[in-house]
């Protein structure tokens, strides 16, 4: 006979305690994001005082409005362990197409329908290239990242179109029924709120969180995993297209070199707001939170009379790594820690 | 052989522990130098376990390890290496783009002027080596393109090259095909020549008794009988594998047998499994046995959709389901509890009401929203009817032990309200508490009419619980044994291949 003992329970002694809580919500990342942005608004406010009023808020939040945009799809591609790195290159190919369409006489009302079709299509080709070949999509999307921008060039060339009516530009460029939030922000907050309600409330949201986590297990549970992926790609296309055509109307400039190295900038604000870059955990909230604090110490930087404005892109990309860091060493320690409280959950091969 | 010699590597006494499961005891093995011994047993018997000890993979809790007589304490695979323990895997772990010569000496290249690797010198060791064990490979050529056999004779001569006086080999000979099998039998018998000690691990009771001196078989993680081959006929070898008390309960109420739910029918998939045809009944436990390797969970992968089948097909309640569709079986009413829990069964960072309600978000789904509440409610109702043990619904699944997981899988696949479930492994790895829990429930859902497939590799569990037991072989299904018939003799001659006496 195996010797064979009961193992001893385990899951139900974890002290409960009204501490719990308290600590659960401390230990949050978007807890940590919160307390990020008062030290940011209260260290802006020190280097200027313009930093907290209504204008730097619509300046700052205008700059960062497509960056926005293309964080949401992206906050679950990322979930869902890809990744979609073409999408600075898509928001270009559909501003030069605008220009494109523009030059050959097209109303706007019929131009930007089909940008977001043609940017749906170009996120589609990074979906299908991941799931029917079985790509990684950090390859795929870097290789389309060059090709979609490439086809930028190849649609408008080097020249710039500007002559946008000013009732759309206006649209893009001005604040919301007499506030002073941008339209561009007002469009992001409805997608977000869609967004959100798409990835924490509907099962293709559950499903993206369980394909993040464990893939084949996804699978074994009778999930459409590449369907899934395909419409996460696509979604991103579309989002990236639809940013592309608010840059061209906003700048009132239309051309193929708009938003480069945007992309190191989506995928920080993603991560930042706690989305993990190994998939399955994360919030839309989240991901919200880190564009305000994004935009908050963007705009800090270029209020600031002494600091260089290079500093804008070194602060970003040492976020990006801190906060790919920042989870990832608080996690170590919070499995050390309950390995410590509970050696018992350890379990044998 | 030389019975006095003293022995090259001897065990003695060892035991391991892993946690409260035993998975070695009264570990005694020894050989002498010109001898070919086997190690024989059911899977999990222990031989994985010994072999591991041998090789300095894993420390024994208790016991001594002598070399040559002399004590020794095998700290990692690098020290049993040095003293000349050399074990060979089924799979062999080759670089596929160097050469075969450069794979032999990987790590210890001859050096020439300067530390350059003095290539010559490496081929002529190679080659003479290779001559050695009697095989025509060329040294220079890439292992890629390699068969496995040719890859396991790179494995022995590298084996060699480091001076290797005890091989160790585990299953050597299951992917390989009757000619191959006759040369490896050829480099081993020139090894023993040599004076090597040489340990073979196989399922294959005909090749144990075609190249083996002695024999160690285990049960139970214990060694229980040590003699010459020739002491023993391939019945009472088997009789001694198995040969344990069958005083485990198994709970099992008599059902009321139904019209077939599942039929396949001459299900192929090229290469793992050929002409796979049965059926299972409402109401009835059907179990597939057999060897790891022999197919099993294959078939249940193909019959679920994981798995794209080549031919045949497979019904539900006579309705053909579609090939290589896991949402279309679910659908059609299967359910499978698939053998590795933590990849495949259960998503281990979520909590353990999303992962009980995954395969239920669509009917959880109002507008388009799932409703929390009910999904709460679903989960909390299955873990009541489970007896799972958790502290809250929200935590983790990861935070649950083996057995309980097993329960958030079952109940996982319990809330689809299937017609047929498969349940690949279903105890493995769980505490003996939980195990008779998942018995019972096998049983009552049975006995609620729900036909089971059940795949394990205990016998007990497979004796205890099915009304037939289909028996399969390297991919086939080579006996069906009725409740009645079935016994543990039966079932290992069919899975080892062993023709009935």
């Amino acid at each position: 006979m195996r010797a064979e003992a009961a193992t001893p329970q385990t899951a139900s002694s974890a002290a409960p305690g009204p501490g719990r809580h308290w600590r659960a919500a401390l230990g949050r990342w978007e807890t940590l994001l919160v307390g990020l942005l008062v030290v940011t608004a209260i260290a802006g406010q020190a280097i200027s005082p313009e930093f907290l009023t209504a204008d730097s808020f619509t300046t700052g939040s205008l700059d960062l409005s497509e960056i926005a945009l293309m964080a949401l799809p992206l906050a679950m591609v990322i979930i869902a362990a890809e990744i979609d790195l073409s999408v600075a290159s898509v928001l270009a190919l559909s501003s030069a197409l605008m220009g494109y369409l523009w030059n050959h006489g097209q109303p706007v009302e019929t131009i930007i329908p089909i940008c977001i079709v043609v940017g749906a299509l170009c996120g589609a080709s990074n979906g299908l290239l991941v799931t029917r070949f079985g790509l990684p999509s950090l390859a795929v999307t870097i290789g389309t990242l060059a090709l979609f921008r490439g086809l930028a060039f190849v649609v408008i060339g080097d020249e710039s179109v500007t002559d946008f009516p000013t009732t759309w530009t206006d649209r893009a460029f001005g604040n919301f029924a007499g506030t002073f939030i941008p339209n561009s922000i007002v469009l992001f907050a409805l997608l977000a709120v869609a967004f959100a309600v798409a990835l924490h409330a509907t099962r293709f949201g559950r499903s993206i969180y369980a394909i993040g986590a464990n893939e084949e297990a996804a699978y074994f549970s009778g999930l459409r995993v590449k369907r899934i992926k395909l419409i996460l790609f696509t979604l991103s296309g579309a989002v990236a297209a639809l940013a592309g055509v608010v840059i061209s109307l906003r700048n009132s400039t239309a051309a193929a070199n708009v938003g480069q190295g945007f992309e190191l900038t989506v995928v920080t604000a993603v991560l930042l707001g706690g989305i993990s870059i190994f998939g399955g955990r994360g919030t839309i909230a989240g991901v919200i939170l880190a564009l305000f604090l994004l935009g908050g110490i963007q705009k800090a930087l270029l209020l600031s009379e002494s600091i260089s404005s290079y500093w804008v892109q070194i602060v970003t990309g040492a976020l990006l790594v801190g906060s790919v860091l920042g989870p990832n060493v608080a996690s170590r320690v919070a499995d050390a820690r309950r390995r410590r409280s509970h050696p018992l959950l350890e379990e044998g091969p | 052989m030389n019975d006095r010699a003293v022995p090259l590597l001897e065990l003695r006494d060892a035991s391991k522990s892993y946690g409260a499961v035993r998975a070695l005891r009264h570990g005694n093995i020894s050989l002498r130098p010109g001898e070919v011994r086997a190690l024989v047993g059911e899977n999990g018997a222990g031989k994985s376990t010994l072999v591991k000890v041998l090789g300095g993979v894993i420390r024994p809790d208790d016991g001594d390890i002598l070399v040559d007589g002399q004590e020794k304490i095998f700290h990692s695979p690098v020290d049993a290496r040095n003293v000349g323990v050399a074990v060979i895997y089924q799979e062999p772990t080759l670089f596929p783009d160097l050469s075969v010569a450069e794979n032999v000496v990987m790590g210890r290249h001859p050096l020439g002027a300067l530390r350059r690797i003095d290539r010559g010198a490496m081929q002529s060791e190679v080659e003479r080596l290779l001559d050695r064990l009697g095989v025509g490979l060329s040294a220079e050529r890439p292992v890629r393109g390699l068969s496995i056999a040719d890859q396991q004779i790179v494995e022995i001569a590298k084996a060699l090259s480091f001076d290797a006086r005890i091989l160790i080999m585990d299953e050597p000979t299951a992917a390989l095909s009757g000619p191959e099998v006759e040369r490896l039998f050829g480099v081993v018998r020139t090894l023993r020549d040599h004076g090597a000690a040489v340990l073979f691990i196989s399922h294959r009771l005909d090749e144990v008794f075609a190249i083996c001196d002695t024999v160690t078989v285990m049960r139970d993680g214990a060694v229980v009988h040590d003699a010459p081959i020739d002491e023993l006929t391939p019945d009472e070898m088997v009789k001694r594998m198995v040969g344990r008390d069958l005083s485990a309960l198994f709970p099992k109420q008599e059902a009321q047998i139904g019209p077939p739910v599942l039929a396949v029918e001459r299900l192929t998939r090229e290469g793992v499994f050929f002409d796979v045809s049965f059926e299972v009944r409402a109401g009835e436990i059907v179990a597939l046995a057999g060897l790891v390797g022999a197919g099993r969970s294959e078939v249940a992968r193909a019959i679920f959709g994981i798995d794209r089948s080549d031919a045949g097909h497979v019904e539900v309640s006579g309705q053909r389901i579609p090939v290589g569709r896991p949402l279309a079986a679910m659908r059609a009413g299967i359910a499978f509890v698939p053998e590795d829990r933590r990849l495949q069964g259960l998503v281990m960072d979520l909590s353990i009401a999303r992962n009980a309600t995954l395969t239920r978000m669509r009917a959880l789904t109002r507008l388009g929203l799932i409703r929390a509440g009910a999904e709460n409610r679903l989960a909390r109702e299955w873990a009541e009817r489970l007896n799972l043990r958790f502290h809250r619904l929200e935590d983790p699944v990861a935070f649950l032990s083996g057995g309980n997981q097993q329960k958030v899988v079952l109940a996982k696949w319990l809330a689809t309200e299937p017609k047929l479930l498969i349940l690949d492994e279903p105890t493995r790895g769980i505490d003996v508490g939980t195990k008779s829990e998942v018995h019972r429930l096998m049983s009552e859902l049975a006995g609620s009419g729900v036909a089971v497939l059940m795949i394990s590799s205990e016998l007990p569990e497979v004796l205890g619980m099915a009304d037939r037991v289909l028996v399969m072989h390297e991919g086939r299904v080579t006996q069906e044994l009725n409740r009645d018939d079935a016994n543990e003799e039966r079932v290992i001659r069919a899975a080892t291949g062993v023709q009935a006496a």
